[in-house]
């Protein structure tokens, strides 16, 4: 019993300054990601810029509004390291969906024979 | 927040401690409450799922010989007359954020014992999803008001409207399921549960703010899904 009470003692509490700086940096992030549909920019430059800010904005939600920054390691690598595998899989499909798109083109337009 | 003590164990930062905590012989994730770490469990499985939509939609959309739909122009909103191009997804990305944001300091002052902050936070957070899923029924009515079907669409790829329907649907109704949690929450902080400990109502567990906290991982997890949604399905 005394063993759980020591253990809920003490949770530590974060200043607000933090959350409001991760909110406003979402607010400014969505909008700097909505300024690339607005004014149009096309290829390569339009995906890493749309990627960038993604990956920006999902990072800080993790970390800390969800509090993974604070958190043990054991908990953090147990969440992160499964993403590998779907790296993996992005990049199995990417792969396939291209041979596919090439099979299709091939056998519409060129006919099976 | 995991920065509670146990009793004659040591906590030791970074890759050391993660070694010592899992090479302990007793709980690996020490000072996460349990409630905590199934939490985190079942979003690491929602995430794939999610995971596996969102590639699906890649190989679609990859593999389809026929132009896909311009999201730009598909989601755009007519605005006094003028056509502004993904209004409406924008607002939503917007409102999201802040309800995450709202639900972000519910979850601090939740740990500071400020009953009524607490509560007005999740009420805030939890309207604010109210009005996502609002304007996401809207989009669906004005979508399939224009024709797209699961199977065909007036403007392209015909499997542009299975994927739009089954991830956007997915995903609202994580959200639809974490506004009715949030407002029986906001209930639970209000009435007091978690400062008289009250249990629940399926668990014999003592009502504390660390659930708050659970719910708040719930919560940014559905906007950090969105995040990636808004990037793929209506940015790219």
């Amino acid at each position: 019993m005394e063993e759980i009470k020591k253990k809920e003692e003490q949770t530590t509490t974060h200043k607000i300054g933090i959350y409001l700086w991760i909110w406003g940096l979402l607010f400014v992030l969505s909008f700097f990601s909505y300024m690339v549909d607005w004014y149009e920019f096309q290829g390569l430059l339009r995906w890493s810029l749309i990627l960038f800010f993604m990956f920006l904005k999902a990072g800080l939600i993790m970390a800390f509004f969800m509090h993974l920054f604070w958190e043990r390691y054991a908990l953090v690598n147990v969440l992160l390291w499964p993403m590998t595998a779907i790296a993996c899989f992005i990049g199995l499909m990417a792969a396939e969906g291209k041979y596919t798109v090439f099979t299709r083109f091939f056998y519409f337009f060129v006919g099976g024979q | 927040m995991s920065e509670q003590k146990i009793a004659d164990y040591e906590f030791k930062p970074g890759f050391t401690g993660m070694a010592k905590d899992t090479g302990s012989d007793q709980t690996m994730f020490k000072g996460v409450h349990w409630g905590k770490a199934m939490m985190w469990i079942f979003l690491l499985s929602d995430t794939f799922v999610f995971s596996c939509f969102l590639i699906s939609y890649m190989k679609g959309r990859a593999s389809t010989t026929v132009e896909w739909p311009y999201p730009s122009e598909v989601f755009a909103l007519t605005v006094f007359g003028v056509s502004v191009p993904l209004l409406l997804i924008a607002i939503m990305t917007f409102v999201l954020i802040t309800s995450s944001g709202t639900m972000a300091l519910a979850v601090k002052y939740g740990y500071e014992k400020n009953r009524k902050m607490c509560g007005w936070l999740v009420l805030a957070t939890a309207i604010g999803g109210l009005t996502f899923v609002g304007m996401q029924a809207f989009e669906w009515s004005k979508l399939i008001h224009e024709g797209v079907r699961p199977w065909e669409n007036p403007f392209g790829a015909a499997q542009f409207g299975s994927y739009f329907f089954m991830i956007t649907g997915f995903h609202g109704t994580h959200v639809s399921i974490g506004v009715i949690f949030l407002f029986i929450y906001a209930y639970k902080v209000f009435a007091g549960h978690y400062d008289t400990q009250k249990r629940g109502w399926f668990t014999t567990m003592k009502g504390d703010y660390v659930e708050i906290e659970i719910l708040g991982l719930y919560w940014h997890f559905v906007d950090l899904v969105w995040v990636f949604i808004f990037a793929f399905f209506y940015l790219w």
